[in-house]
């Protein structure tokens, strides 16, 4: 293993003037005394230019900027910094110009560059009150929509809002809306997709989470809006959370009148019903989803016929993302108008989406359309850990796709991302660094869509399967030139074919990554080399020597874990990997405390 | 077998065909995996045929026909836990268990699977032991948290 | 719970506002604990025990806890605001029960913001 820090104590001459040399004794010492030398490691550094403040030291991944330090401090900051992880303040070094230890909410990139509408209550209110979300003006939109606005009234405004569905493919939402209210046929349902089977996207969990009473009001004014009287929330099983404080606010609004029979005393009947998901991705798709709530098994259908013509029960439905039905309250409120003014020409408003992977500050953020990956990624998210290379950011889930560093400055909308090879999806952002092998992540999706593959059209259910197996021949170092031109042809055709959106933009990851990331194919199957070393098979281990004796003093702690007993030696002297028994799992690298494991 | 169990879930569910997957949750969860009595008993009193309680079963993933772990143990496989190297946390779960994914241990401690994404994709890698979640997962972590659930199993083998 | 009419919503809202709001209210303090799954996770839960320790060993009658979702950086879950009447909202991160100590004896108490704990004041923007 790596030291999980370094401390950079600065040797300039400045500092050494101010008896750095004694602080990095007293380091040294003190971090033995506790037994932390294998974790921690101190190194001295050149003159860092802020000599009046000397002694400084550096504590990296972290980056915190300590100052004039004496030994006195040392025993203090290694017990609170080093060991329990809270670094210091009053050691911490200020700049001059920035004189406020405690910074403004609106002073964190993180937190100013958003802007929440969907997201508008989170951490605000107790989601098990229903009185808190309507002390933050809750239940206003529809008091609104029942007493001054005609459905029509609300369809317009939803229009003039531009808004576009959050869930996937960004269909406007007022002409959905439109379509089911034209329908032919009685009862009409609306329907919240809560399935959220993207992984790598939480938004919808943490809405439902934290506001659910946002759903469930919007689903009020969209009930209102097509004339339905049944609503029905189909959530995933997975999110205890999210069903449990649903159940509840469903509960109180009932209470309330606020569902049921004449709301508000307006005449108004709506009541909502939960369906629960039971782990099956092609579920989040509408018309799977549909025939998941009749109590079938989750397979699509063709369309057209549209759900807005036959949907559930074979009547007109209107299906909707948790995100988009969390967005209507606020537009009723303040108008279409006033939600347009936001975003850029076609993609209006803002967007949820879940900063993970690679990435400093991982979370859950609000951002108007239109930003550009850049100030997501560095601004808002702080940038790759660790000092690694940013590679690539997927987005979209399986059905979208990676976008390079090139593409860095790439506004974020439904447009410009489909143009890229993407798409929004439901919102998730898996940042990748230069450790993430892009021909490894399009494998991993095509594993995911080939087992998440309902089965029922063949080009999806054998096309993934054909794309799978070429990948796998490539990430395991059997692949040819011919392997690549046929895995672009199969691409084709399952995205042509594919009966429904699981199978069409299943290969989205491959030819994304075909098209930024040739380089990584050509070394997999040219060289039988995996550049960032994630593809096993192609990696061979060795231990230096030198380091196992003089660090690890031969410790052995890979030689018990190695799976395979492959790796052999003693006490106090070098270890050795046998290649002919070594099953290339990469045990030896990540419980190496010193870092001796070598991959090549 | 308690067939009250499922009667009982039966009449949660008023007895309403079109409400089949959520008995047949309840059913998975109350005694972890949907025993052959179970369904035949289910399908019967509802008046569905068989095949339908069979196809949803097979279909959905929540739905297992073998019985699991009694911790069952899920690493989560999202793309987040991927580029997270999740898959190095899932192989010293098998090879702790000495069972490889989708089996359970022979004397019913222990059931190992991966799973899709628990939404907590901040907190990648991530592992649930039934109800409980453990994030950041990284090796060593792994021991302690099978060498917690078997002193917690004991512990209950013996009250 | 009566079934509410039209007119009765702005009724409802100004009471509710009246009970969130620290101004009109009995309590001085308000401790809002972030639990999403991430948070509790995290071990959100813990601080809401330790945070509810605190008040009934001190017998904090003015120290009102309750529990909010998700605040959006899971990475420094788990998360809590803390509320004195009259002053801007402080968020403290990477939680534990030792520090959750502190904050009562320093900021609820004391008064004085534990700055090492904290990641920053005032709230975010809506809308
Ligand atoms: C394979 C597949 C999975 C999908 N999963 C989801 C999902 O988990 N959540 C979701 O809201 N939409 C999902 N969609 C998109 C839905 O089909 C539908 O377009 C969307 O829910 C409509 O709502 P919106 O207009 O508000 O976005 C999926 C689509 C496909 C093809
Ligand atoms: S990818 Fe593992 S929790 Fe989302």
């Amino acid at each position: 293993m790596p030291h999980r820090m370094h401390l950079m104590v600065c040797a300039g001459t400045g500092c050494v003037a101010n008896r750095s040399p004694e602080v990095r004794d007293a380091l040294v010492t003190e971090i033995a005394k506790r037994g932390l030398e294998n974790e921690i490691q101190v190194v001295t550094t050149g003159c860092n230019g802020f000599c009046g403040a000397g002694p400084l030291m550096v504590v990296q991944p972290d980056g915190i900027f300590y100052q004039q330090l004496s030994p006195k401090d040392v025993p203090h900051l290694v017990e609170e910094h080093f060991l329990k992880g809270r670094p210091v303040q009053k050691l911490m070094y200020v700049p001059p110009e920035t004189r406020t230890p405690l910074p403004k909410m609106m002073d964190i990139p993180f937190f100013s560059r958003q802007r929440l509408i969907a997201l508008r209550n989170r951490g605000l209110i107790d989601p098990e009150r229903i009185e808190e979300y309507i002390a933050r003006d809750g239940y206003a939109a529809l008091a609104k929509a029942l007493s001054q606005m005609t459905p029509q009234q609300i369809l317009e405004e939803v229009k003039i809002s531009g808004l576009r569905g959050r869930g996937g493919a960004g269909f406007p939402t007022g002409a959905k809306w439109e379509h089911v209210l034209k329908a032919e046929g009685e009862p009409k349902y609306v329907i919240c997709n809560g399935d959220e089977g993207d992984p790598g996207a939480f938004m919808d969990r943490s809405i439902v989470e934290s506001d659910p009473h946002s759903v469930i009001e919007g689903m009020l004014i969209g009930a209102r809006a097509i004339g339905a009287r049944w609503g029905v929330v189909y959530i995933r099983n997975e999110y205890p959370l999210a069903v449990q404080r649903l159940m509840i606010a469903l509960e109180q609004a009932r209470e309330y009148g606020l569902l049921g029979d004449n709301i508000l005393d307006t005449g108004f009947d709506f009541d909502i019903s939960v369906s629960r998901g039971a782990g099956a991705f092609v579920c989040g798709e509408a018309t799977a989803l549909v025939s998941a709530v009749e109590g079938r098994p989750g397979e699509p259908r063709a369309r057209p016929p549209r759900l807005a013509q036959h949907g559930l029960w074979g009547k007109p439905t209107c299906l909707n993302n948790v995100e988009t039905w969390a967005d209507v309250p606020p537009i009723i409120n303040n108008g279409g108008a006033w939600y347009a003014q936001i975003g850029t020409e076609k993609s209006k408003g803002t967007k949820v989406f879940s900063l993970v992977g690679k990435i400093n500050n991982t979370g859950l953020v609000e951002v108007p359309m239109g930003i550009t990956l850049r100030e997501i990624i560095y601004d808002i998210g702080g940038g790759v850990p660790g000092g690694k290379k940013f590679k690539a950011v997927q987005t979209g889930g399986p059905s979208g796709g990676c976008i390079p560093n090139e593409l860095i400055d790439l506004p974020i909308d439904f447009e410009s991302l489909a143009e890229a090879g993407s798409m929004m999806g439901s919102g998730g952002m898996v940042i990748m660094d230069e450790d993430t092998c892009m021909v490894d992540v399009a494998r991993y999706f095509l594993a995911f869509t080939q087992d998440e593959s309902c089965g029922k059209c063949a080009p999806c259910r054998e096309g993934t399967q054909l794309m799978l197996d070429i990948l796998t021949r490539i990430t395991d170092g059997h692949g040819t030139m011919e392997d690549l031109d046929a895995l672009e042809e199969v691409a084709k055709v399952v995205a042509e074919t594919s009966l429904c959106g699981l199978g069409t933009s299943a290969p989205n990851p491959v030819l994304t990554t075909m098209r930024y990331f040739r380089d990584e194919y050509l070394a997999h199957i040219g060289a039988h080399k995996c550049p960032a070393h994630v593809c096993r098979q192609l990696n061979t281990y060795r231990i230096d020597p030198a380091i196992c004796v003089e660090r690890g003093h031969g410790c052995g702690v890979c030689r018990r874990e190695c799976p395979e007993k492959a790796i052999f030696g003693e006490k106090n002297q070098a270890h050795r990997v046998d290649a002919t028994l070594c099953n290339k799992c990469g045990t030896c690298v990540d419980v190496c405390h010193f870092n001796a494991v070598i991959v090549e | 077998m308690q067939l009250e169990t499922v009667d009982r879930i039966i009449q949660q569910h008023h007895a309403d065909k079109t409400a089949l997957i959520a008995m047949l949750q309840d059913v998975q969860s109350e005694f972890t995996y949907l025993p052959q009595e179970a369904l035949v008993y289910l399908s019967r009193t509802i008046e569905v045929p068989l095949s339908r309680a069979y196809s949803l079963a097979t279909f959905y993933r929540a739905f297992s026909l073998k019985p699991k772990g009694r911790y069952s143990i899920a690493v989560c496989m999202g793309t987040a836990c991927h580029v997270k190297a999740a898959v190095k946390i899932l192989e010293k779960f098998e090879r702790l268990l000495h069972i490889k994914t989708g089996q359970t241990t022979p004397d019913l401690n222990f059931g190992l699977e991966e799973v899709r994404c628990l939404g907590c994709c901040g907190l990648a890698p991530v592992v649930t032991v039934g109800p409980d979640l453990y994030g950041k997962v990284m090796l060593p972590k792994v021991d302690q948290i099978v060498k917690q659930y078997q002193k917690q199993g004991a512990r209950d083998a013996k009250t | 719970m009566p079934k509410l009419k039209l007119e009765d919503l702005a009724e409802v809202r100004e009471k509710a506002r009246k009970a969130t709001s620290l101004r009109e209210g009995a309590a001085r303090v308000k401790m809002t604990v972030h639990m999403g799954t991430c948070g509790i996770a995290a071990g959100a839960r813990k601080i809401v025990e330790a945070a509810l320790r605190e008040v009934e060993q001190g017998d904090l009658r003015d120290v009102m806890v309750t529990t909010s979702g998700c605040a959006g950086l899971c990475s420094r879950e788990p998360m809590a605001t803390v509320e004195v009447v009259g002053e801007a909202p402080v968020k403290y991160v990477d939680l534990t029960e030792a520090k959750v100590k502190a904050i009562f004896k320093e900021h609820i108490l004391g008064g004085k913001i534990v700055e090492q704990y904290a990641l920053a004041i005032g709230s975010e923007r809506a809308y």
